[in-house]
């Protein structure tokens, strides 16, 4: 079963993926956007949970 | 004055980016009916085996966590709106209404999850999608 965290992990890698391919033309770039991306995602979902322990603490 | 043959020559027509065409139509069907097979028909492999493996990863985790599958005619807004999304997913979809796979309603959080991971695959089909209608009718480059 997955937690809530690692299907977090699931979702940005396989938007990345999608957002990399698909909003750049050169390989190099689709993986820099792609990796950009998934930093995003996880980085947005930390500072989001934290924010939430904050104003419930 | 008289004109090489050379000159007499039409200068072949050129495609004009963004251009409509049956072979960029047929792309498209193809990447909404299967996740990644726009790409393959542009010869685009790699693209298409990663987009093809993230858009089913996505629909498979979904179901997994029992994501619920909305149908077109409930009359709530948000049902349409998810409706909408899932139906992104082309083939996927329609064998998951056949074949009655995931959920008729949301039962707990990782279901919700679930459900999410199911209307952003079919929204990320679309985009892939319109992507590979891009690359076929030259108004993406490469």
């Amino acid at each position: 079963m997955l937690s809530h965290f690692s299907a977090v992990l699931l979702f940005a890698l396989c938007c990345s993926v999608v957002f990399g391919i698909t909003q750049r033309s050169q390989p190099k770039m689709m993986v820099r956007f792609g990796a950009y991306c998934f930093v995003l995602f996880v980085g947005g979902v930390i500072v989001a949970s934290w924010v939430m322990w904050l104003i419930k603490h | 004055m008289t004109t090489t043959p050379q000159a007499q020559v039409k200068p072949k027509a050129e495609r004009v980016p963004g251009e409509a065409s049956s072979f960029a139509l047929m792309v498209l069907l193809a990447a909404w009916v299967v996740p990644g097979a726009g790409h393959l028909l542009l010869g685009k492999w790699v693209r298409a085996l990663l987009l093809f493996v993230a858009i089913l990863g996505m629909y498979l985790i979904g179901m997994g966590l029992q994501g619920k599958i909305y149908t077109p005619n409930t009359g709530e807004i948000l049902d349409i709106l998810g409706f909408a999304g899932q139906l992104g997913m082309g083939l996927l979809y329609v064998l998951a209404r056949l074949f009655g796979w995931g959920a008729s309603a949301v039962l707990n959080t990782l279901a919700d999850y679930g459900t999410k991971f199911l209307v952003v695959a079919g929204l990320l089909n679309i985009i892939a999608a319109v992507d590979a209608y891009s690359l076929a009718n030259g108004r993406k480059a490469s």
